[in-house]
């Protein structure tokens, strides 16, 4: 099931939240919305599960628009709303059921659905419990296996990792990896490892606007352009500094604080100075003890576009 | 299974869950129980087999008790933010509204039910005018059903239970007391008008048995604005923020 977005904008009072953003979801991608808080990630979230309607533009499932058949669209997606809002005066299994029954499950699937979602959560032993007993990490299972419960082509995830502890984050994690094989998941997140960890595609979003588009690598390589190395060299530090700094390729040298004899080289638009390095480390005798590429991380890619 | 069953049955099981259900019972039972058979004009007082006395108790009991059963309906889930959550399921607006006025209409009927025997009672006093008895039950029902589509309204337009509650009651009085104080003191056209507006009137000549179309339209007049203002309030998030 594919999801176009086209020329949403959705304004508050005089500021827009969401700032004419196109874009398209193919069927069984998993695509991150990264970006700073209040970037309009919750805001386009909420306009394809049709909680409000967009002050203009469109989003499409298959061709069903938001506009003009809102029941079918909800039906076909599995919603995890921010902060994970619950009933909590509710045992988990009637939750799950009352979720089946209003998301339109027939009635002979619903026990099936409740076992599978409650296996598949980890929930076995809370299952009888009322909601408002259990912890942040069950409370979020619960989250997700109602959001789960009539088995939705698309899964929207609105921070479903956000305060919970680190164990909790990789199980997490690993459910929405498997669900990745067989449904669209959009996630929000403004944690850039989860982004990477689980997501085919990640959308930066920054004032209301898509700031980047791509895969984590290709958004990688789009904004390295010059070479980092990090190089370790065993000699008089300034005489190393002084050497290096004049070689033709190279743009920038700092030494590293608190270790000496290391050094942060950055050369010159497409050029590579680690021939250049090694040659001179040679010619004066000194060691080269150490030479590595640094990648550029995905943090320093999304401050760049954010800021 | 309907939508709109769903969530009325969810509304129903969470007023029993949370005792509210039975604590309403049990008072308006007591009250007016009370004062049907014991204190003030009571029915051996005005020494009369009819259920006048009742009615007329519960018509107050209810004014304060239904805003009590509809504060919470949406502005609790306005708080929790279980709205966006309820939303984006697969149901109307209107589904929605429908599913919580129907919960609270089926309380307040357990609540009527439950005075089936004052009903009995009386009628082994004496001849009861059984007309009487059922438009005073009708004239009940529809009465709190405006309250109830009443109460909706205020609780869709806050987060806050007790705004919920107050505006509920404040938006009551005037249908409940306010329009027909004034009508008894302006005359012409307005008197008119106050007089119509006033709750008293129709429930008044409903529980004498006379059940009238105008009564009739005026409780569903009611019902149906109520409920449509509460669904405008939900969709408020439509069109600003």
């Amino acid at each position: 099931m594919s999801i176009v977005v086209e020329n949403l904008t959705k304004k508050y009072g005089e500021q827009k939240a969401v700032n004419d953003i196109s874009f398209e979801i193919k069927t069984g991608e998993v695509v991150g919305f990264l970006g700073p808080n209040g970037a309009g990630k919750s805001t386009t979230m909420k306009i394809i599960t049709c909680f409000m309607a967009p002050s203009s533009g469109d989003v499409r499932l298959d061709n069903v628009s938001i506009h003009s058949d809102p029941e079918a669209i909800k039906k076909k997606i599995g919603y995890l709303p921010e902060n994970n809002p619950l009933y909590l005066d509710m045992p988990v299994v009637e939750y799950l059921r009352f979720s089946a029954e209003i998301q339109g499950v027939p009635k002979s699937k619903i026990p099936s659905r409740i076992a599978e979602m409650i296996d598949r959560c980890g929930l076995d032993r809370e299952k009888h419990k009322n909601i408002n007993e259990l912890s942040k990490g069950y409370r979020q299972r619960v989250g997700l296996a109602q959001a789960m419960i009539h088995d939705p082509e698309i899964l929207i995830l609105d921070e479903p990792t956000t305060g919970l502890d680190p164990n909790q984050i990789v199980e997490i994690r690993k459910l929405i990896k498997d669900l990745g094989k067989e449904k669209t998941v959009i996630l929000s997140s403004h944690i850039l490892s989860e982004v990477e960890a689980t997501c085919d595609r990640i959308l930066i979003i920054n004032r209301g606007r898509i700031a980047a588009d791509g895969t984590s690598d290709t958004l990688r390589s789009q904004s390295q352009g010059q070479e980092l190395l990090k190089v370790s060299i065993e000699a008089s530090p300034e005489e190393v500094e002084k050497a290096v700094r004049s070689l033709a390729n190279v743009e920038k040298v700092t030494p590293i604080d608190g270790k000496v004899g290391w050094f942060n080289v950055q050369s010159k638009p497409d050029a590579s100075s680690r021939k250049e390095i090694f040659d001179l480390c040679v010619n004066n005798k000194w060691y080269l003890m150490e030479m590595t590429g640094l990648e550029t991380r995905l943090e320093d890619v999304f401050q760049k576009l954010t800021k | 299974m309907s939508k709109v069953w769903i969530i009325t049955k969810r509304e129903l099981a969470s007023f029993f869950d949370s005792l509210i259900a039975y604590v309403m019972i049990v008072l308006f039972l007591g009250l007016s129980g009370a004062f049907t058979w014991l204190f003030g004009s009571d029915v051996f007082f005005i020494n009369q087999a009819n259920m006048q006395v009742f009615f007329s108790i519960a018509f107050w009991s209810l004014f304060f008790f239904i805003p009590a059963i509809t504060m919470r309906m949406i502005a609790e889930e306005n708080k929790a933010g279980t709205i966006e959550l309820l939303i984006t399921k697969a149901v109307t607006d209107s589904q929605i509204v429908w599913g919580k006025f129907l919960a609270c209409l089926l309380l307040v009927l357990i609540a009527l039910a439950c005075t089936f025997p004052y009903y009995i009672t009386i009628s082994q006093l004496g001849n009861i005018d059984d007309g009487a008895v059922i438009g005073g039950y009708l004239g009940l029902i529809l009465l709190s059903a405006s309250y109830i589509s009443i109460g909706l309204f205020a609780s869709s337009i806050t987060q806050n239970q007790i705004v919920a509650f107050l505006a509920a009651i404040f938006i009551g009085v005037f249908f409940h007391f306010v329009f027909g104080v004034v009508s008894s003191s302006v005359r012409g056209f307005f008197g008119e008008l106050f007089n119509y507006l006033s709750m008293s009137t129709h429930f008044e000549s409903m529980s004498r048995g006379v059940v009238d179309s105008r009564d009739l339209i005026y409780f569903f007049s009611i019902i149906a604005i109520g409920v449509l203002l509460s669904q405008v309030a939900l969709s408020k998030r439509n069109w600003q923020s």
